[in-house]
């Protein structure tokens, strides 16, 4: 499958809907509460979640969701979660992936972590709720007791190859996107955004 | 993967000594960390000089460079460890402690369940990435070398 018909999969707004709430859920999601959550019939949520499992946008595992098990607990159902593996797409074509692999080999081969880091302090402020500034940067916020922590690392790809640069370079531009309201500290999850923000308002 | 650990070794230069003040944070955190790492899942054991429960008194190169030796079940746990743990944010300090280095600096290699490596059996394999590159015998998280591609 090309990288457009990927993204193309995504263009039917049911679709993409259960995309965002598997996304968002952080847990994984069966057919019967993603039917239920976007108020559309179980059939028709199963349809849309097995051509988003097609397209490789998502993944599927087997669980006993009632918790039951041995003979009479019933077929394990279809559980569904977002898949790691990245899909861009670009018209005309851009690999600015490829590039940012580069460019933070040479940071890294120099020792220019802090010069990145100043880069990122030097980002403007904005001025609106912390859930609202990550959550349009695709960082996915959530509340978790007082503080707020990220589903999902916008810089994913690059973190794998260069952790340290990167999750820094995080840091620094959280905290300045942020701006001085908001208290932000390193505290990474496997899988999950590394930036924890504290003394949030919302 | 079960006959099989992953050994790690990465080396540091620190910028002061051990009772300087410009070290008082690295210091504070060594036992923290060590706790954590030692919690940690997937972690099988670490080099320590027998004094303090840490390693910090054990150096190479004439005395001049730190090292930080371990053995963890598999990449992940290692991995986890590393970098999706609060021993993060002192990873992002590490140059307040210690200096750049221009070569690689860290190195993984699979050891039979039941290995404790030792330090200059670690260093040889930092030396072999220095050497020539990430190979099967001695490689990075960047240039992994899977067990199972390995045995094959």
């Amino acid at each position: 499958m090309h990288e457009v018909d990927v993204v193309a999969v995504l263009a039917d707004p049911v679709r993409r809907d259960l995309y965002e709430y598997v996304a968002d859920a952080g847990h994984e999601v069966g057919r019967a509460e993603a039917a239920d959550a976007l108020g559309v019939a179980r059939t028709l949520a199963a349809f849309h979640l097995d051509k988003l499992v097609g397209a490789g946008l998502l993944e599927v595992a087997h669980r006993r969701l009632t918790g039951r098990s041995g003979p009479g607990a019933g077929r394990p159902a279809k559980v569904y979660r977002v898949a790691v593996r990245e899909h861009l797409a670009s018209v005309p074509p851009r690999d600015y992936r490829g590039l940012a692999m580069l460019l933070a080999e040479a940071v890294e081969a120099v020792g220019a972590e802090e010069a990145l880091k100043a880069a990122a302090q030097r980002v403007p402020a904005d001025p609106r709720e912390p859930a609202e500034v990550l959550a349009e940067r695709g960082y996915r916020p959530y509340r978790d007791g007082g503080v707020m922590r990220s589903r999902n690392c916008p810089f994913r790809a690059l973190s794998e190859e260069f952790p340290v640069l990167v999750c820094a370079m995080n840091h620094a531009l959280i905290g300045a996107l942020l701006g001085g309201g908001a208290q932000v500290r390193l505290d990474p999850r496997p899988g999950e955004c590394c930036v924890v923000v504290e003394n949030s308002k919302n | 993967m079960t006959d099989t650990h992953l050994a790690q070794l990465n080396v540091a230069r620190p910028r002061a000594a051990m009772d300087d003040l410009q070290m008082a944070d690295f210091k504070a955190a060594l036992e923290p960390v060590n706790r954590l790492a030692e919690a940690a899942q997937g972690f099988v054991w670490r080099l320590t000089d027998g004094f303090g429960g840490d390693a910090t008194t054990i150096r190479i190169a004439g005395g001049e460079i730190m090292v930080n030796l371990s053995v963890w079940e598999s990449r992940d746990a290692l991995w986890n460890f590393a970098y999706r743990s609060p021993h993060m944010d002192y990873l992002r300090r590490r140059r307040e402690w210690f200096h750049q280095m221009a070569e690689p600096y860290q190195v993984l290699w699979w050891v039979p369940v039941g290995h404790r490596p030792t330090v200059a059996e670690a260093e040889d394999r930092l030396e072999a990435v220095r050497s020539q590159g990430p190979g099967p015998a001695a490689f990075t998280f960047r240039h992994f070398y899977p067990m199972e591609i390995l045995t094959m």
